[in-house]
């Protein structure tokens, strides 16, 4: 399978199966296409074959000189034959094996506090509370959670916690108690905690920062951009903004971590589509680790995203994308978390293909000590799993999530990003069609078009590096 | 070849063999909270 598209002045070929992405010149990229036009599952052998030559030249031939038809087809059976052309989806039988796998736990999302001192709008834990009451977790809650997931985890050593809420610094001590704890039991056998800490910033002050810096190996801070669009949505109770109050102080923890392992990350909605703008103020601020991610709501949400404010949210991306060449290009970089795109050390298909491991790989817990297969499913309770007492109690619960994959999804099938959501997210797909082994339309459109802005600006960058060396000579 | 110019030398078939390991990140332990995004996580193994 190949998706070919053009993005700034760029012609970009993709080979969906094997992940190799080339740039091309426009007769390549027509030519290509031809090619795929008249077969799909070419070879080598087909590509070498006289109707395939007889057949490009039919159709390009008084567009290109016969030389150079030549010369691009057999670059292509050249690659090919080195499998980063025209390569087949061979990893079905494959994710049958990996997600027979005995899977052990390896990350919790530990809802720290339901509660939390703002009212955000579209908060899908209900200003954080989750469809029940407001709860704080115990230290002993906490503990007996951190003991069912080194119970759990088999021989994996690195194991993630994030401490989530509502706002995890309304139960500040508990979270310092278990950290030490954490340490404690990570000698014992043989771990390694790595702790996340995910917060509003309200209660933020230098004792947390000191502590935040030496024991978190990230922090997520949530703001959501500019001024008056922070403050619209992301209000006390009392309805006041909360931009100015943490503003400073989020700068100040970015700093103080050399700008590293942490993300200023926010949400947009429909009521500033014009996003870029507020990755953007982020990046004038002084932040270079960014994340902002399209609001999930149900379709009644004034603020929700609609299928038809999809072009203007793929010219914010576009938009986005060549500031950020731009910006490398001066020496002024940042990391837009969903441009992030490693064409050399990205993730393994087992990996890409058995999805976020929301459900076996990673639980939330919620402040009373149940089990759910994410955070976005806490309080739906057809989907409480057990609890940290007893361990899984419904593993047949597990069970659906891990045999939820690409190939368990109609509409991946035929997706050339598949390799990059890994089929997206299961509490969304859940949310809108009522199982996980469906997709968000929209979340999938606006995925797509990530990873054609992702890799766009690695054939820029790659582009001026070929420059320079070029200069240099 | 001048008409194409390959980005990458990896391929994700290469990774079939030694991949599957699980000492990786889980996805929404990052920034996403919300969403679904993968193959912009970091192999532990290239780290």
């Amino acid at each position: 399978m190949i998706h070919q598209y053009q993005n700034n002045g760029y012609n970009i070929v993709l080979d969906v199966n094997s992940g190799s992405v080339h740039v091309v010149d426009k007769e390549a990229y027509d030519i290509i296409a031809c090619l795929e036009k008249g077969n799909t599952f070419h070879t080598p052998e087909t590509l070498r074959s006289e109707e395939t030559f007889a057949n490009l030249k039919k159709k390009l031939g008084s567009t290109y000189p016969e030389e150079d038809l030549k010369d691009i087809l057999e670059a292509v059976i050249e690659l090919t034959d080195a499998g980063q052309l025209f390569t087949r989806d061979i990893y079905e039988d494959y994710i049958d094996e990996v997600k027979q796998r005995k899977t052990v736990v390896k990350a919790l999302c530990l809802h720290i506090a339901h509660d939390c001192n703002l009212a955000c709008r579209y908060c899908f834990a209900e200003e954080g509370e989750y469809h029940g009451r407001r709860a704080l977790m115990s230290y002993e809650v906490g503990k007996k959670a951190l003991d069912f997931l080194i119970a759990n985890s088999g021989s994996r050593r690195n194991l993630e916690v994030d401490f989530f809420g509502g706002e995890p610094l309304m139960n500040w001590q508990v979270v310092k108690d278990l950290v030490a704890y954490g340490r404690e039991q990570e000698k014992l056998y043989d771990k390694h905690f790595r702790f996340t800490l995910t917060t509003n910033g309200v209660l933020l002050n230098d004792e947390v920062q000191e502590f935040v810096n030496r024991e978190m190996d990230n922090v997520v801070l949530s703001l959501d951009g500019r001024k008056e669009v922070n403050d619209r949505m992301r209000p006390f109770r009392n309805g006041k903004g909360s931009y100015d109050l943490i503003v400073p102080k989020f700068q100040k923890l970015a700093e103080s971590r050399n700008q590293e392992k942490y993300y200023i990350r926010g949400t947009f909605t429909r009521e500033n589509l014009d996003f870029s703008k507020d990755v953007m103020h982020f990046a004038e601020l002084g932040f270079e680790q960014i994340s902002i991610e399209p609001v999930v709501g149900e379709e009644t949400d004034p603020y929700a995203i609609r299928e038809s404010d999809l072009p203007q949210i793929f010219e914010q991306y576009d938009i986005l994308a060549k500031t950020m060449v731009e910006r490398e290009r001066a020496g002024k970089g940042f990391t837009f978390f969903h441009f992030m795109l490693d064409l050399e050390g990205g993730p393994c298909v087992a990996k890409r293909l058995s999805g976020c491991g929301s459900g076996t790989e990673y639980l939330a817990v919620t402040p009373w000590g149940d089990l759910y297969p994410c955070h976005q499913f806490v309080g739906q309770e057809e989907f409480l799993m057990g609890n940290v007492d007893d361990g899984i109690t419904k593993p047949e619960i597990a069970d659906e999530f891990r045999g939820c994959s690409v190939y368990s999804k109609e509409k991946c099938k035929n997706c050339f990003a598949r390799f990059y959501c890994s089929g997206g997210c299961m509490a969304n797909s859940y949310k809108f069609h009522h199982t996980i082994h469906n997709t968000y339309d929209v979340s999938c459109e606006m995925e797509r078009k990530r990873v054609e802005c992702a890799i766009m600006i690695k054939a820029a960058l790659a582009d001026e590096e070929r420059n320079e060396s070029n200069e240099e000579k | 070849m001048k008409h194409i110019k390959t980005l990458n030398t990896q391929t994700l078939n290469n990774t079939v063999k030694k991949g599957g390991c699980g000492e990786c990140q889980t996805s929404c332990q990052s920034a996403c909270k919300t969403s679904c995004t993968v193959g912009n996580q970091t192999c532990e193994h290239k780290k």
